[in-house]
């Protein structure tokens, strides 16, 4: 028996969203929630107004980010969208060689993609600089602290000055390198691998560290506000490492909430307490406490199969948690008072 | 849990006819959608909605197991077609014509996500048959695609005198005599023939393979089994040999085929130990590997296959009551340690 079927639960908080296809991201514009589709349409689900906008028309979305209040989506149409919550479509670029593999953007207004192996940088001022990476690039995250940008790709990452001819700062590690991210501190830079485990070098001195022992790809990664903790998809049960230290989480084994018959496809930190949202492969969402492991149940599929949870985001100051599924469920949460 | 999307490879060497058989595929009134992945992109005009340009980027796994290479831009590109569930019901991958099948068809193996949402279907080989002997003798790829492939299209026939045609023929057969051969012009098969295949599920095995047990004596070995190292060297350059049915015999220096049979059941613990150790050490030189037993007190069909070091097999259908159990497994490889293989599998039998 599982902890989460005696787990307090806020089902009664959460309102159904229509997506109708693969939701690929999750984003609040301000208040209205945004839900990136496999379809190509972005639903803006403000409750009792909401919009389907046909962002990459007879296309598909691979990554989202929100910028600001806006979100921007790539497509396998080689289409980069910024969409506005009043529901205004922006075409930011149209590469002709192939999809948009990743994307980044940030508070600023900056963003960036890839399309095999070019990387393209967008300030806030609309400012593009490329620059070429050893090889197909499957993720990319903005560096927290000036406009640097990392880059993950096969044999390791590498850090990117889009405004230097500086070139590619290589953070070597043999295997293929998929998602990418960096601590809010700016001190680690973290990937998730192909072969199960993530990856992690300190900034300063490219000191490797190795988290292993995932079943499978760990492809969500989301860190506590306060820097301290790197919450990951991949096990059955959420994976939290303790990245305080110095030297991160070497020697250090990890914390585990959660746990369930169950793989664990989503992570979403809450912003403001040390509390996760946690996604899984049959469609569940539990909130658990990283104090006490206490779990709250916000979201069980009905008879009719839901899919895994494949987004998951709570608005920035924690009232709301939007999630959406492989195959078209997506729910709105908003958290008791 | 939805059926997995069937995936067919397309190889061959350069010029043989890949693309005429894709665009082929793709035009036949047949009421399938299909995701196209090719490798050069925009070169050459493909009439399908969904085509993906892939960049054939071969990484080696971590796993400590050197032949484990995979195709990494197949699993960016499979993990985004997922995304668009219903735009399309099977997936092809026509490879370059140097391409090595096996980290493609390794892929389907090794990558558990790609391997939970398609499978493998069959490994298609476009031959020319006015040139595939000369390419046989200095391409190891094109070696590696004979010896690889399900079906083969031995292609371009109009081009060939009879006789040039039986010797390309035999020369395929030598390195693999399993796979389903069509002779063609301008890839003229019908469609069934080349996709929903279920190959590499082994369903197919024995139906195919009783076709090519009159022609090819490596296959009776329980009856000769003693002489039959000296046998194959002896016929290493009896290059002109007919058969009664006119085909030529050869025997490939480099690439062999091995099928064994035991008549019974086999130990099914004994059998998976031996096998498993087997191809981790001698991965390298097995390209394709496929089985189908009898295990003592199971009422269901083994049925396992295999690329390099990776193996697969599960339980399938039932025996049938007027069907007899059997014990069969084929290797395809380089320099074949046919009598290790052969004790090895022998002490398998219940």
């Amino acid at each position: 028996m599982s902890a989460a079927d005696t787990a307090s639960s806020l089902t009664q908080n959460v309102t159904k969203i229509e997506a109708g296809a693969y939701v690929t991201a999750a984003a609040f514009l301000g208040r209205t929630p945004a839900l990136a589709l496999g379809d190509g349409h972005v639903v803006l689900a403000e409750i009792g107004s909401e919009k389907r906008l046909a962002a990459h028309p007879d296309a598909g979305i691979l990554s989202a980010a929100r910028s600001q209040r806006t979100l921007i989506t790539g497509g396998d149409d080689g289409r980069v969208v910024e969409i506005g919550p009043d529901g205004s479509l922006t075409e930011i670029a149209n590469e002709k060689t192939g999809w948009i593999d990743a994307l980044a953007a940030r508070e600023d207004g900056s963003m960036a993609w890839a399309c095999g192996k070019t990387v393209r940088a967008r300030s806030a001022k609309g400012e593009v600089k490329s620059v070429a990476a050893p090889s197909t690039v499957r993720g990319v995250a903005f560096v927290p602290k000036g406009y640097r940008l990392a880059i993950a790709h096969y044999n390791g990452a590498s850090l990117w000055f889009p405004n230097t001819d500086a070139g590619l700062d290589f953070y070597e590690w043999k295997g293929s390198h998929l998602d990418v991210t960096l601590s809010p501190d700016g001190r680690f830079l973290v990937t998730s691998m192909q072969e199960n485990s993530l990856h992690g070098w300190r900034l300063a001195d490219k000191q490797n560290m190795r988290m292993s022992g995932y079943p499978a790809k760990s492809r969500s990664l989301s860190w506590s506000q306060d820097g301290h903790w790197l919450a990951t998809s991949g096990a059955d049960a959420c994976i939290v490492w303790p990245f305080k230290e110095k030297a991160g989480p070497m020697n250090k084994a990890p914390h585990e909430c959660g746990a369930r018959e169950a793989r664990v496809s989503q992570v979403a930190f809450h912003p403001k307490a040390l509390v996760v949202a946690v996604g899984y492969d049959d469609g569940w969402v539990l909130l658990c406490r990283l104090t006490d492991a206490a779990e709250l149940l916000v979201h069980r599929p009905g008879e009719t199969p839901e899919g895994a949870i494949t987004a998951l985001t709570w608005d920035s100051d924690g009232r709301h948690l939007l999630f959406g599924s492989a195959e078209g469920f997506a729910g709105l949460l908003t958290m008791p008072v | 849990m939805a059926d997995k999307i069937p995936v067919t490879v397309l190889t061959g060497y350069l010029g043989a006819g890949k693309t005429t058989l894709l665009n082929r595929i793709l035009t036949e009134p047949h009421g399938r959608k299909f995701a196209v992945i090719v490798n050069e992109f925009g070169e050459i005009g493909i009439d399908n909605e969904l085509v993906v340009g892939a960049d054939e980027e071969i990484f080696e796994m971590n796993n400590g197991c050197i032949c484990c290479t995979v195709r990494g831009d197949l699993i960016r590109i499979i993990e985004g077609l997922l995304k668009r569930k219903g735009k399309f019901d099977s997936i092809i991958v026509e490879t370059t014509g140097l391409a090595d099948p096996a980290p493609v068809a390794q892929t389907f193996f090794v990558d558990a996500d790609v391997k939970a949402a398609a499978s493998l279907d069959a490994i298609v080989t476009v031959a020319d048959a006015k040139w595939l002997s000369d390419r046989l003798k200095d391409a190891p790829e094109a070696k590696n695609q004979i010896a690889f492939a399900d079906v083969i299209l031995l292609n371009k026939t109009d081009l060939v005198t009879p006789d040039e045609l039986a010797e390309v023929e035999g020369r395929i057969r030598a390195i693999n005599p399993y796979a389903k051969l069509h002779k063609t012009t301008k890839c003229g098969v019908a469609i069934d023939e080349v996709l929903n295949r279920n190959a590499f599920d082994l369903q197919r095995i024995l139906e195919i393979e009783p076709e090519f047990l009159h022609q090819e004596e490596h296959h009776d070995h329980h009856d000769h089994g003693h002489d039959h190292h000296a046998h194959a060297h002896d016929h290493a350059h009896s290059h002109d040999e007919h058969d009664d049915k006119g085909l030529k015999h050869y025997h490939d220096e480099e690439m062999q085929s091995l099928s064994l049979t035991i008549e019974g059941d086999v130990d099914a613990e004994k059998f998976l130990t031996w096998v498993n150790d087997y191809v981790q050490r001698e991965g390298p030189s097995i390209l394709r590997s496929k089985g189908i037993l009898a295990f003592k007190d199971e009422p269901k069909r083994f049925v396992y296959q295999g690329v390099h070091m990776m193996l697969d097999g599960d339980l399938q259908r039932e025996w049938k009551p007027d069907e007899k159990r059997v014990s069969r497994i084929v290797f395809i490889g380089r320099h074949l340690k046919e009598d290790e293989i052969r004790a090895g599998f022998l002490s398998c039998a219940a």
